[in-house]
C-alpha cells in the first residue's frame, strides 16, 4: 500500500514536468517576438528591450530553461512584468476568494448531484429520472457566464435579495460572506452537478442490475439500506473519478465566474494579466491550477482503496 | 463532454432505411437538435438577408435603445443593432465549432493511431497528452492567446491544441480495444500488411465514436471561444461574436440586460442543439449505452 502511494506520487512528476515544459516552450515557440506582442502595438523599442530582459529572452535558450526550472524548484514563479512584484506574492494575495468559491461549489455540487443521480437511477424511466436528465443536458449547454447573468437578473436586479457582485471575506462576518458566495456558487455548480449526477445515475444503474442487489431486496432490506449501503457503495469509484476529472471544468469556470461577479481571486488576476499580457502571471497561474488538479486527482486515486476494499495495490 | 464512458463503441452495421426512421421516431432529440442547429447554420449563412443591418454600423443617436420594432434586440452603447450583431455572431461560433471539430478529429486520429500501434511513440506522446490534459482547456487557450495576436485563426488553433489530447486518448483507447478483437487477429494471421489492417480494419471502426466526440468537441469549442472573447482574449473586437457582444454589455447589465441576454440565449441554444445531436448519435451507435446515459 505504502509502495503504491509512493509510486502514485512519483507518477505525478512527469505530468507536472510536461506542464512546466509546455508553459516554458509556449513563450519561445510562439511565432514572432513574444516581447513585442506582450509590449503591445504602442510599445517603443526600449519597452521591448526591457521586456526582453525581464523575461530573460536575451540569454541562450538552455540557460533560460535551466534557470527557470531552478527557480521553479525553489518555489519562485518569476516577477510580474507589469507590477514588478513576485508572482507567488500576487497569487497568495488572491488565493482566498478562489479557494472559498471552489470549496463551496464542490460541497454544493456533490451534495446535490449524488442524491439526484441515485434517485434518477432508482426511479429509472420515471418523471424524476427524466427531470434529472433534462437538467444535466441543460447544465452542459448553458455556459457558466450566461447562467451567472440570469441569476444576477433574477436575484439581484429584479428581486434585490443578493449583492450584484463582489466578495466579502470571513472577517466581515458569516452573513455577508455567504450572501456574496450564493450566486457565484450556483452558477459554477451547474455544469459540475450535471456531470456528477449523470455519472452517478449511470454507475448506479449498472450496480442496481447486479444479482446481489436482488438478493438484498429479497432478504427484506429497506430500500434505504439497499440503495446507500449496497448500491452506492459499489457505484462509488466511477463517481469519485468524475468528481476528480470535473475539477478541470471547475477551474475553467472559476476564471469566468470571478470575472462576472468581480471577485478578486485568481481568475480575476488571470484576466487582468491577459489584458496586460503579463505572461509570467499567466505561467504561474497555469502551474498552480494544474498542480491543484493533479493533486486532487492523486487524492481521488488513493481514495479508491477506501471506497472499494477489493482494490489492493 | 468526453468523460462519458461511451468512449469505446464498435460500429453498428449500416442500418436499413426503415430502421433509421424508427430510430429517429424513438429518439426525437436527434431531430430537435438537428433542426435547431440547421436553423442556426441557415441564419449564419444568410445573415445579410435576414433583416439585418451592418453589424458594425455606429449610430450615436440611437444608443442603448430597448428592443423595439425597429431594433428587434435593441442597440448597444454605440448604437449598434444587437439583432444584426447576434445573427452575424452565429458565423463566428459555428466556424469555430466546425473548424475545431474537424482539426481535432484529424490530429487526434493521427496521434491516436500512431500511439495505438507504436509502443515508444505511445509512451512519449501519451505522457505529453497526460500533461496537457492536466491543464484546464480554457487556461491552455488563454496562455496561447496571450502570446499571439488576436485573430479568428489563432482562436481556432488555441482551442484545437487544448482539445486534441482528449480526442487522441479516445482513438488510442478504441485502437487498443480493437487490436484484441478476433477479426484483427484473423487479418494478422492471414498475412495482411500492417498498413492495410490499419486502413481497412481499424480506421473505419474508430469513426463512429469519433463522430460523437466531434459533436461534443464542437460544443465545447464554441463555449471556450465565447469564454475567451468574454475575457478579452478571443476573437478580435471588430468581429461581432457572441462572447464579444456579451463582454460589451457586461458593465451595462443592470440598465440594459438585453445586450447580454440575446447572444447568451443564442449561444446556449446552439450548444444545446449540438449536445442533443451528440447524445442522439451516441445512442444510435451504441444502443446498449442508450438505456443508461
Amino acid at each position: 500500500m505504502l509502495a503504491y502511494i509512493i509510486r502514485r506520487i512519483l507518477a505525478t512528476v512527469p505530468v507536472m514536468a510536461v506542464v512546466a515544459v509546455f508553459v516554458f516552450a509556449l513563450l519561445h515557440l510562439s511565432p514572432g517576438d513574444p516581447a513585442a506582442i506582450i509590449a503591445g502595438d504602442t510599445a517603443t523599442p526600449a519597452d521591448i528591450a526591457r521586456i526582453h530582459q525581464a523575461l530573460g529572452l536575451d540569454r541562450p535558450l538552455y540557460v533560460q530553461f535551466a534557470s527557470w526550472v531552478w527557480q521553479l524548484l525553489h518555489g519562485d514563479l518569476g516577477i510580474s512584468i507589469f507590477t514588478n512584484l513576485p508572482v507567488t506574492e500576487l497569487i497568495a494575495q488572491r488565493l482566498g476568494p478562489t479557494v472559498a468559491l471552489t470549496i463551496s461549489t464542490l460541497v454544493v455540487s456533490v451534495s446535490a448531484a449524488v442524491p439526484l443521480g441515485v434517485l434518477a437511477a432508482w426511479k429509472a424511466g420515471s418523471w424524476i429520472d427524466r427531470a434529472v436528465m433534462v437538467f444535466s443536458v441543460l447544465g452542459f449547454s448553458v455556459p457558466v457566464f450566461v447562467l451567472a447573468y440570469v441569476l444576477i437578473y433574477l436575484f439581484a436586479v429584479r428581486a434585490d435579495w443578493l449583492p450584484v457582485q463582489g466578495f466579502a471575506g470571513l472577517d466581515r462576518g458569516l452573513g455577508p460572506f455567504l450572501a456574496h458566495l450564493v450566486m457565484p456558487t450556483l452558477a459554477l455548480a451547474m455544469v459540475y452537478t450535471a456531470l456528477i449526477a449523470r455519472m452517478t445515475r449511470a454507475s448506479m444503474l449498472d450496480v442496481l442490475a447486479q444479482d446481489y442487489i436482488r438478493t438484498a431486496q429479497a432478504k427484506g432490506l429497506a430500500n434505504r439500506q439497499v440503495l446507500l449501503g449496497h448500491a452506492l457503495k459499489n457505484a462509488a469509484v466511477p463517481i469519485a473519478t468524475v468528481i476528480g476529472i470535473g475539477v478541470a471544468l471547475l477551474i475553467s469556470g472559476v476564471v469566468v465566474t470571478e470575472t462576472v461577479f468581480a471577485i478578486p481571486g485568481l481568475g480575476r488576476l488571470t484576466v487582468d494579466a491577459i489584458l496586460r499580457r503579463d505572461y509570467p502571471i499567466i505561467q504561474g497561474i497555469i502551474l498552480i491550477f494544474s498542480a491543484a488538479y493533479v493533486l486532487i486527482n492523486l487524492l481521488v486515486d488513493l481514495s479508491y482503496t477506501l471506497l472499494d476494499p477489493r482494490i489492493r495495490y | 463532454m468526453s468523460i462519458t464512458p461511451a468512449a469505446i463503441a464498435v460500429a453498428a452495421r449500416p442500418a436499413r432505411r426503415g430502421a433509421v426512421w424508427r430510430h429517429l421516431r424513438r429518439h426525437p432529440t436527434i431531430v430537435i437538435g438537428g433542426v435547431l442547429l440547421g436553423l442556426m447554420a441557415l441564419a449564419a449563412v444568410f445573415a445579410p438577408y435576414l433583416g439585418t443591418v451592418d453589424p458594425q454600423a455606429l449610430s450615436p443617436i440611437q444608443r442603448l435603445r430597448w428592443p423595439s420594432a425597429q431594433h428587434w434586440f435593441g442597440t448597444d452603447m454605440l448604437g449598434r443593432d444587437i439583432y444584426s450583431r447576434t445573427i452575424y455572431g452565429a458565423r463566428v461560433s459555428l466556424t469555430v465549432g466546425l473548424s475545431v471539430a474537424l482539426s481535432t478529429t484529424g490530429l487526434g486520429l493521427a496521434i491516436g493511431l500512431v500511439t495505438g500501434f507504436s509502443r515508444w511513440a505511445d509512451a512519449l506522446l501519451m505522457r505529453v497528452m497526460d500533461g496537457l490534459m492536466s491543464i484546464p482547456a480554457v487556461l491552455i487557450a488563454i496562455a496561447l492567446m496571450a502570446l499571439t495576436r488576436a485573430s479568428l485563426g489563432n482562436v481556432i488553433l488555441a482551442i484545437t491544441i487544448a482539445e486534441v489530447p482528449r480526442v487522441s486518448r479516445l482513438v488510442r483507447g478504441v485502437v487498443l480495444a480493437l487490436r484484441e478483437l478476433p477479426f484483427v487477429e484473423a487479418a494478422v494471421a492471414s498475412g495482411t500488411r500492417a498498413d492495410r489492417i490499419l486502413w481497412r480494419h481499424i480506421l473505419p471502426n474508430t469513426l463512429p465514436p469519433l463522430l460523437v466526440q466531434a459533436t461534443y468537441t464542437a460544443a465545447s469549442a464554441m463555449i471556450i471561444e465565447a469564454i475567451l472573447s468574454f475575457l478579452g482574449a478571443g476573437t478580435p473586437p471588430n468581429i461581432p461574436s457572441w462572447g464579444n457582444i456579451m463582454t460589451e454589455g457586461r458593465s451595462l447589465f443592470q440598465v440594459a440586460y438585453y445586450i447580454v441576454l440575446f447572444p447568451g440565449a443564442f449561444l446556449s441554444a446552439t450548444v444545446l442543439a449540438i449536445n442533443l445531436l451528440g447524445d442522439g448519435l451516441r445512442d444510435a451507435i451504441d444502443p446498449r449505452l442508450a438505456r443508461r446515459m
